[in-house]
């Protein structure tokens, strides 16, 4: 499975509860569209973590990271470079 | 304490009789166990259930004037009522006996219908006017005692709570769907909305006159706040009167010809309140507290640091997390209501050991926050405020950071995600629920639950249409933090604070809760401090801190203000298998059934919380919000038996 379908997956089911692709664009925001609120957003960066192996820093815990699909799914790409 | 129901029809409509009455009151026994009264009259029957507390003599209801030719029954107590009757006798009228119901058909003999302003007290009452065939129903200033009506079969029915509708009425009962949304945005519906059709709650501070098949609701009394820029004694006088004040409230507040008891939560609110009690009067302490196994919620040590300065005899109970999973179907039939904690749930199990203790009363510290501005959320507003005045500011931005220290340890800690969340709507500061807007916005994410038939219904309706529509014609001159804790009150205090975690679980034990900062007089006094003296920079209460300087140990006037809390979907779980009522009601076929969610989402939602993934506010707002929806719909609107769904819980899933 692609990075962007597997995050997309995650966050439709984390979040949203639906299997429904349509429910989210890919470059929404997260945090307006109220999909995270401030106590959920961990859960998000934990998997990432946890799915891919990555160690996500403080400092990335950014919006420009997280704050949608598009940008989880550059972030972890970005990520997997450095490692390779 | 106390519950009343009855009815009144004209010509045509359908009279109720002994026998409707009976069953209406007989749903109500456990607000009133020591006996139940009725009159009935031309085109009136009123019915009552005493809970004792004045005049256990001679104080029964219902209750008449000196000819008969008015009627009341009342659920709570008239606190000024030595110096009404006093009052009231200097201008002539006769008192038959000693309590404090009397009072009300004497007042508005004297005073008509606005003789409610002289009343300080706590109360929802039925007053009958022989004489013009007019039913009069009042609420107490704030919402503390509950009053519900609706039409049927040509008549007008009231109660303190609706399963004393439910036996008379012709039609079943049925969840309002916007009322539902209201709940699942505020907490609470708003105004006269119930979470059932056709079925109206009487607003706090209204009345409602009924004469010959017409209703005329009248407001007499609403919080309010200076302009900006009034003229104000200085913070330490303030504090001085506000002390006096809140011991002359307390004292009126003890009036009882049964003992009187406290709880004692280790805040600041309870703990004031039983050190005013030891200072100023000769009442002997006793107090009442829950405790929790689980430390991110017990106040244990605060509690005890309390009771050891204050020498009072203390009793606590014990309240893991089984017990709140065992409890909550009861609970929410007596909350008649979804809730989105479980809260209430601890406190029910309080109530029942106040009970057992042989205590009728207790004085409890609710309405503190919202009247001296103790809340987090009204220093967030404040510090949001300030930040949009300067919105590049990493300064005023990291403020929030100060605010919630849970964040620490969160990826929101870090400043874009804090400016992120905390932003939205920054610069919206004219917006009149610009507090609340962030709040709701979280708790709005609920919705995406609902069922596609739900959401058709709701389409094109703002469930901020019946708020908005309340706001007095002054609210925007006044302060900031005035505008906030008017929006507060309106929502979480009086409908959700007073009633789910305060009214109905006191009840259910036959326990009367009262309310010292609730005393109108008190919360008058506040409104028209400046907002600095309640919030002096992110200190809040400060004049009421400051009022109990001296009575109270450090430890406690310091300390940081911890919400308080109980274990949410947690409660529902058991080695990761869902209790058994909670398998059935959450089920695809029963959620199905009854309609108002996603039956797919509901088991994913189930799923995550089984695997002890819901950590966030927002799942468990919408794991204890479906699940008590639900039980509403299996205990109120179908009507089946607690015992059945009790049994369940006695089971493993």
């Amino acid at each position: 499975m692609s990075i962007r379908k597997s995050i997309k997956s995650f966050i439709l089911r984390n979040y949203l509860f639906t299997d429904d692709d349509s429910a989210l664009s890919d470059t929404e925001s997260l945090v307006h569209a109220g999909i995270v609120d401030s106590t959920g957003i961990l859960e998000l960066i934990v998997h990432v973590e946890e799915a891919w192996g990555i160690q996500v820093l403080a400092e990335e815990m950014v919006p420009d990271n997280f704050d949608s699909v598009d940008r989880v799914v550059d972030f972890i790409s970005r990520k997997q470079q450095i490692l390779v | 304490m106390c519950g009343i129901a009855g009815g009144v029809w004209s010509d045509g409509g359908s009279a109720l009789t002994r026998t409707d009455l009976e069953a209406m009151i007989g749903q109500l026994q456990h607000r009133g166990p020591d006996g139940f009264g009725y009159y009935e009259g031309n085109g009136v029957a009123l019915s009552h259930a005493r809970l004792s507390v004045i005049d256990l003599a001679t104080g029964d209801q219902p209750l008449c004037n000196e000819d008969g030719s008015v009627w009341v029954v009342f659920n709570g107590e008239i606190f000024n009522f030595i110096e009404l009757r006093a009052e009231l006798e200097a201008l002539g009228h006769t008192f038959r006996t000693q309590s404090d119901t009397e009072t009300l058909v004497h007042a508005y003999e004297e005073y008509g219908d606005l003789f409610v302003r002289r009343l300080n007290g706590q109360f929802a009452f039925a007053l009958w006017d022989q004489r013009r065939s007019r039913l009069l129903l009042g609420r107490d200033r704030v919402g503390i005692r509950p009053l519900f009506y609706t039409r049927d079969q040509g008549r007008l029915l009231f109660a303190s709570e609706v399963k004393a509708l439910s036996p008379v009425l012709s039609r079943s009962l049925s969840l309002d769907r916007r009322g539902l949304a209201q709940v699942f945005t505020f907490w609470s519906t708003v105004g006269s909305r119930t979470v059932f059709d056709q079925v109206s709650s009487l607003p706090p501070g209204h009345i409602l006159a009924i004469e010959q098949g017409r209703e005329v609701l009248t407001r007499y009394w609403d919080w309010t706040y200076p302009e900006v820029g009034s003229c104000v004694p200085s913070f330490e006088q303030s504090a001085e009167q506000l002390r006096d004040l809140l011991i002359d409230a307390i004292s009126l507040q003890l009036r009882s010809d049964v003992p009187v008891a406290a709880y004692l939560s280790g805040g600041l609110d309870s703990s004031g309140i039983v050190s005013l009690i030891r200072s100023f009067t000769d009442t002997p302490m006793r107090t009442f507290s829950v405790t929790f196994d689980d430390p991110e919620f017990d106040e244990r040590a605060h509690q005890q640091a309390m009771v050891d300065y204050l020498g009072s005899e203390h009793t606590t109970v014990r309240c893991h997390r089984g017990d709140i999973g065992n409890i909550f179907a009861r609970l929410v039939l007596h909350t008649e209501s979804p809730i989105l904690r479980t809260g209430p749930a601890p406190l029910l199990i309080l109530s029942e050991l106040v009970r057992s203790s042989g205590y009728k009363v207790v004085l409890t510290g609710e309405g503190a926050d919202e009247v001296f501005g103790g809340y987090d959320i009204f220093k967030e507003a404040r510090i949001r405020r300030f930040w949009a005045r300067q919105p590049e500011s990493e300064g005023r931005a990291a403020l929030l950071g100060k605010l919630y220290p849970y964040l620490k340890h969160s990826p929101v800690g870090n400043r874009a995600y804090s400016q992120s969340f905390f932003g939205q709507g920054l610069q919206d500061v004219d917006n009149p629920f610009y507090a609340h807007a962030p709040r709701w916005a979280t708790t709005r994410r609920l919705w995406n639950f609902f069922s596609k038939d739900m959401r058709a219904a709701l389409k094109g309706w703002d469930p901020l249409s019946d708020l908005s529509a309340q706001l007095p014609a002054e609210f925007s001159n006044w302060d900031g933090l005035g505008r906030d804790q008017y929006v507060e009150v309106q929502t979480l205090m009086s409908g959700y604070l007073l009633s789910s975690q305060g009214d109905r679980v006191a009840m259910a034990s036959s326990v009367e809760g009262r309310f010292p900062f609730l005393d109108h007089r008190v919360i008058e006094f506040a409104n028209r401090l400046p907002a600095n003296y309640k919030l002096r920079g992110l200190r809040e209460k400060a004049v009421l801190r400051q009022a109990l300087a001296g009575l109270l140990p450090d430890s406690v006037l310091r300390r940081v203000k911890q919400p308080y809390r109980s274990p949410d979907s947690e409660s529902f779980f058991c080695d990761g298998k869902p209790l058994a009522f909670v398998d059935y009601l959450l089920s695809q076929h029963r959620i199905r059934e009854s309609g108002y969610f996603e039956a797919g989402a509901v088991e994913k939602l189930m799923r995550k919380c089984a695997e002890g993934k819901a950590i966030g506010f927002g799942d468990n707002m919408a794991f204890v919000g479906i699940l008590s929806t639900m039980l509403v719909d299996e205990l109120i609107v179908r009507g089946r038996s607690l015992g059945g769904i009790e049994s369940l819980a006695a089971m493993a899933a």
